[in-house]
C-alpha cells in the first residue's frame, strides 16, 4: 500500500501551484462586482488550463479533460490549500448539468449548460412535496399539455429546495400520467421560476434557521413550461432523474471534514477542562475509531475508483456511517457543554460572522447531526440500501415493485 | 494512492482460506473442541506448506499487512494453532542480535564458545536447520506470551515461548524452562494454558528500551485485530445467508426490515474497519511515527466490534444460533477471547488518548 500520488501526481501539483500563485488571490482592495468580475475571469482561466469543469465539453463551457480521479483531488487540494474558488457548486452543476449531458436535447443543452456553469442560473431542485419523501416515485404536482399541446401547465407543491431564494430555475418531477403505474408517469421537466404561477417561501428550520439561504418551499399554480424543455420522453421522468454524476465522484474531501470536526470535539474537552476525565477519553477514542474507519474507507474508494475497480458495498455505507458518526459526536458535545446547553447560541444555525461564540456553539452541529439523518436519503433508506444492494437480502413486500 | 489489496494478495488470501477450508469443517472444529488437544498437526502443517511461517522474515518480501490478511483469515475460519505467535516470533529472532540463532550449527552441539548457552535449547535445536529456519516452516512450534506470564495459546505444543512485555522486554523461551497449567478454556478453538516463566529464563532478544519491543507488542495488536475482522466478517456473513434461507410468516426473514436493519448495521461496522486494520498494519510496515497508536486504535476498535458482531449474529439466527451443534458460539467465544487477550479496549483506547498527547 501507498498512501502517496506518485511521482506525475506531484509535478501536475506543482502545474497547479504555479497557476494558483500567478492569478490568485485578487488584488487585497477589490471588491463587490468587482471582485465577481476577478472571479469569474479567474475561473475562465482556470477552465482553460483544464482544472475546472472537466467533465464538460468545451463547447459548453467546460475543459473536457480524461478521468483522472488523481488529478482532480490534486486540483481541489490546492484550490482548496489557496482558498481558491473551485467550480460553481450546487445542484445545477451535480444534478442538472450531468442529466442534460445525458438526456438532453442540443437545443437544451445550449440553452442552460453554459449558463449552469458560469454561474448565470442557479437550480433548485424540484423532488420532494409534503407527501413524497423517501416514497418519491408518488410525487403529485400535477404537469398538463396546454390546449395547443406546446406547454405543460404546472399545479403543485415541491419542498426542501435548497439554494430556493436564489434559485432561478428548477428541475422537476411532475405527474403528467395519472393513469399509469406510479414510475411509469413522471416527466422531467425544466422550468423558469420567474413567472406569475410560481411562489416561494423559505422554511424555518428546527435550529431557528431562516432567511435566504435557508430550504425553500415552492408553490405552483398554473406555472408554465415549454414542451421542449421536457427532458427525455413523457412518462419516463423517473428513469431520467436516476442519472447522475459519476465522473470524478471519488474524493477524500467528505473525511478531511469529518476530521477536522472530530478534532475541535477535542478541543472542546480541552476548554471545558475535561480532556483528563478517563470516561470522556475512552468516549473520545470510541468516536475516532469511527472516524478513521471513515477516514481510511474513503482512501480505500478513492484508491479503487483510480485503478477503476469496484471498492464493493463499503461505497453504499459512507453516508450513514458519517450520519451514524455525527449522532456520536453530537452526544457527547451535549455532555461536555453542560450548563452552556442552556444557552441559545448567538446567530443559531445561520451563517456568516456572528461574533464570538462560547461552547454553546455546538448546539449547531448537535442539531446539524439530526438533519443528516434526513437529508440526501434517509438512515432507514440507506440501512435498506445497504441491506438489498449491499448484501443482497430480498426486497420489503411493500417495495417490491420499486426501481 | 494504493489503498486496497492487489491481485496478489487477494491471492493469498484465497489460498489460505481454501486450505483453512479443508481443514477446519464445522464437524473438525466439533471434534477439536470436544478434545483435549491445544493444537492440530495436520492443519498446522498444511498452513505452514503454504510458507506462511516467514512471512515477516526480512527476506520475505512482504510484510504485517500480508500478516493481518493472513491472521483476518484464521479469524475466519477460526483455526486452531498460535500463528500469531509464530509469526512474530519469526520477526523476533530474525531482527535480534543473536546470531546463532539464525545460524545452522551442524553436528552434535549448537555451537562453538561465544554463540550464547546452547544447552539450554534442548537437542530439539542441535542439527543442520537454524532456530529461525526451523520456526519459519514450522517445525519448531512457537506462541506468544503477553507480558511476564499468563493464559497462552496451544503452550502444551509450543517448542518456543515468545515473552512480549513493554515493561521488561521481549525474551525467547525454551518450552522446558516454562511451567505450563493446561485449563478448560472457553475459547475452543485456541486452547489456553496458564504459562508461569521464571525471571532471566531463555535469552532476551530485545530490552524495554529497544525499539524493536515496542513494535512487535504493536504488531501482535494489530494480528488480533486482524483475527477479529476474520470473525466479525464471517458472522456477519453467516447471519446474511442464514437470513436469506430461513423463511417465517412464509417469507425470507431477511425481507423484514427489522431484521434487515440489524444486518446493515453488523456490516456497517464490519467493513469500514478494514481499512483500520489495513491502515495499522501499513503504518507498521512504513514506519510511519503513528503506527504505535494505528495499533491501538485497531485493536480497541476491531475487538468491540467483533463482539458486537458475534453477539448480534446469534439474535439475528434464532433458537438455530443458540445450539452448540450451530457453532456459532466458537466465533462469540473467540470474540471474548480477542477482546481481552493483549489488554481489553479500554486499556488501549487509554493508551491512544495518551499517545495522542491528550
Amino acid at each position: 500500500m501507498d498512501l502517496s500520488y506518485g511521482e506525475a501526481a506531484e509535478a501536475f501539483r506543482a502545474e497547479v501551484r504555479a497557476f494558483l500563485s500567478l492569478h490568485w488571490p485578487p488584488p487585497s482592495d477589490t471588491r463587490g462586482s468587482d471582485l465577481k468580475a476577478f472571479i469569474r475571469t479567474f475561473r475562465a482561466l482556470a477552465t482553460g488550463e483544464g482544472y475546472l469543469y472537466r467533465a464538460i465539453p468545451k463547447r459548453y463551457g467546460g475543459s473536457e479533460q480524461p478521468v483522472d480521479v488523481i488529478k482532480a483531488q490534486v486540483i481541489r487540494e490546492e484550490f482548496t490549500r489557496a482558498r481558491a474558488p473551485m467550480e460553481v457548486g450546487g445542484n445545477g452543476m451535480n444534478m442538472t448539468v450531468p442529466t442534460l449531458l445525458e438526456k438532453g436535447t442540443e437545443e437544451q443543452k445550449e440553452l442552460f449548460i453554459r449558463k449552469t456553469v458560469e454561474g448565470d442560473y442557479v437550480w433548485g431542485q424540484g423532488y420532494s412535496e409534503p407527501g413524497s419523501g423517501s416514497d418519491l416515485a408518488s410525487v403529485r404536482t400535477k404537469g398538463e399539455l396546454s390546449v395547443d399541446g406546446k406547454k405543460w401547465i404546472i399545479n403543485g407543491q415541491k419542498i426542501w429546495t435548497s439554494q430556493g431564494m436564489q434559485a432561478t430555475h428548477m428541475f422537476m418531477l411532475v405527474r403528467t400520467e395519472p393513469d399509469a403505474p406510479k414510475h411509469d408517469g413522471i416527466t422531467y421537466l425544466l422550468i423558469d421560476l420567474d413567472q406569475p404561477g410560481v411562489t416561494r417561501r423559505p422554511i424555518r428550520q428546527m435550529t431557528g434557521e431562516e432567511g435566504d439561504h435557508t430550504f425553500c418551499e415552492f408553490f405552483f399554480d398554473n406555472a408554465e413550461t415549454p414542451v421542449s424543455w421536457q427532458v427525455g420522453e413523457r412518462g419516463q421522468g423517473w428513469y431520467v432523474s436516476r442519472t447522475t454524476l459519476k465522473h470524478e465522484r471519488a474524493s477524500i474531501g467528505g473525511a478531511d471534514g469529518l476530521g477536522r470536526q472530530f478534532a475541535k470535539l477535542v478541543d472542546l474537552a480541552k476548554e471545558v477542562g475535561r480532556i483528563d476525565d478517563p470516561v470522556v477519553r475512552d468516549k473520545l477514542t470510541q468516536i475516532e475509531g469511527s472516524v478513521l474507519s471513515h477516514r481510511y474507507s474513503s482512501y480505500r474508494i478513492f484508491s479503487c475508483a483510480a485503478a477503476g475497480e469496484d471498492p464493493g458495498p463499503v461505497a453504499l455505507m459512507m453516508k450513514l456511517l458519517l450520519t451514524e458518526i455525527g449522532h456520536e459526536m453530537a452526544l457527547l458535545a451535549q455532555d461536555l457543554i453542560g450548563e452552556h446547553g442552556f444557552v441559545e447560541p448567538a446567530g443559531a444555525g445561520g451563517r456568516g460572522n456572528r461574533g464570538p461564540r462560547g461552547p454553546e456553539k455546538w448546539l449547531d452541529q448537535i442539531m446539524g447531526s439530526l438533519g443528516n439523518s434526513i437529508a440526501g436519503g434517509a438512515s432507514n433508506i440507506q440501512r435498506n440500501i445497504i441491506g438489498e444492494r449491499g448484501l443482497g437480502l430480498p426486497r420489503d413486500l411493500a417495495m417490491s415493485g420499486e426501481r | 494512492m494504493h489503498f486496497h489489496l492487489t491481485g496478489e494478495q487477494q491471492a493469498i488470501q484465497d489460498a489460505v482460506r481454501g486450505t483453512l477450508a479443508d481443514s477446519w469443517p464445522m464437524e473438525r472444529i466439533h471434534a477439536f473442541a470436544d478434545g483435549d488437544a491445544d493444537f492440530d498437526q495436520q492443519s498446522w502443517a498444511a498452513l505452514m506448506a503454504l510458507g506462511l511461517g516467514g512471512m515477516l522474515a526480512p527476506d520475505s518480501g512482504m510484510g504485517l499487512l500480508d500478516a493481518a490478511l493472513v491472521c483476518e483469515v484464521a479469524g475466519e475460519a477460526a483455526a486452531a494453532g498460535p500463528l500469531i505467535g509464530q509469526l512474530l516470533t519469526v520477526a523476533a529472532v530474525a531482527a535480534s542480535p543473536h546470531d546463532y540463532l539464525r545460524n545452522p550449527f551442524p553436528g552434535e552441539s549448537r555451537g562453538p564458545e561465544g554463540k550464547g548457552d546452547l544447552a539450554k535449547w534442548g537437542p530439539a535445536f542441535v542439527g543442520e536447520q537454524s532456530v529461525l529456519a526451523a520456526l519459519a516452516s514450522g517445525e519448531t512450534v512457537a506462541t506468544l506470551v503477553h507480558g511476564g506470564s499468563g493464559y497462552v495459546p496451544s503452550a502444551r505444543a509450543a517448542d518456543l515461548f515468545l515473552i512480549v512485555d513493554r515493561a521488561t522486554g521481549v525474551r525467547l523461551v525454551p518450552a522446558a524452562e516454562a511451567t505450563i497449567e493446561p485449563v478448560k478454556a472457553a475459547d475452543r478453538t485456541r486452547p489456553m494454558s496458564k504459562v508461569a516463566i521464571a525471571d532471566g529464563a531463555g535469552e532476551t532478544l530485545f530490552a524495554a528500551a529497544d525499539p524493536m519491543t515496542a513494535r512487535l507488542a504493536d504488531a501482535a495488536l494489530v494480528l488480533v485485530a486482524a483475527d477479529a475482522l476474520g470473525g466479525a466478517q464471517k458472522v456477519t456473513d453467516m447471519s446474511v445467508a442464514y437470513a436469506k434461507e430461513r423463511e417465517q410468516f412464509g417469507q425470507p426473514i431477511g425481507r423484514f426490515q427489522g431484521l434487515k436493519h440489524q444486518l446493515a448495521h453488523m456490516a456497517l461496522d464490519v467493513e469500514p474497519a478494514r481499512a483500520l486494520v489495513w491502515y495499522a498494519a501499513y503504518a507498521w510496515d512504513a514506519g510511519l511515527p503513528d503506527a504505535p497508536r494505528a495499533a491501538a486504535m485497531a485493536k480497541a476498535h476491531l475487538c468491540d466490534i467483533y463482539v458486537r458482531a458475534t453477539r448480534a449474529a446469534i439474535a439475528a439466527h434464532g433458537g438455530i444460533g443458540y445450539t452448540w451443534e450451530y457453532g456459532l458460539h466458537y466465533w462469540f467465544r473467540r470474540a471474548m477471547a480477542d477482546r481481552v487477550w493483549l489488554g481489553s479496549p479500554a486499556e488501549h483506547r487509554a493508551r491512544a488518548a495518551a499517545l495522542a498527547g491528550w
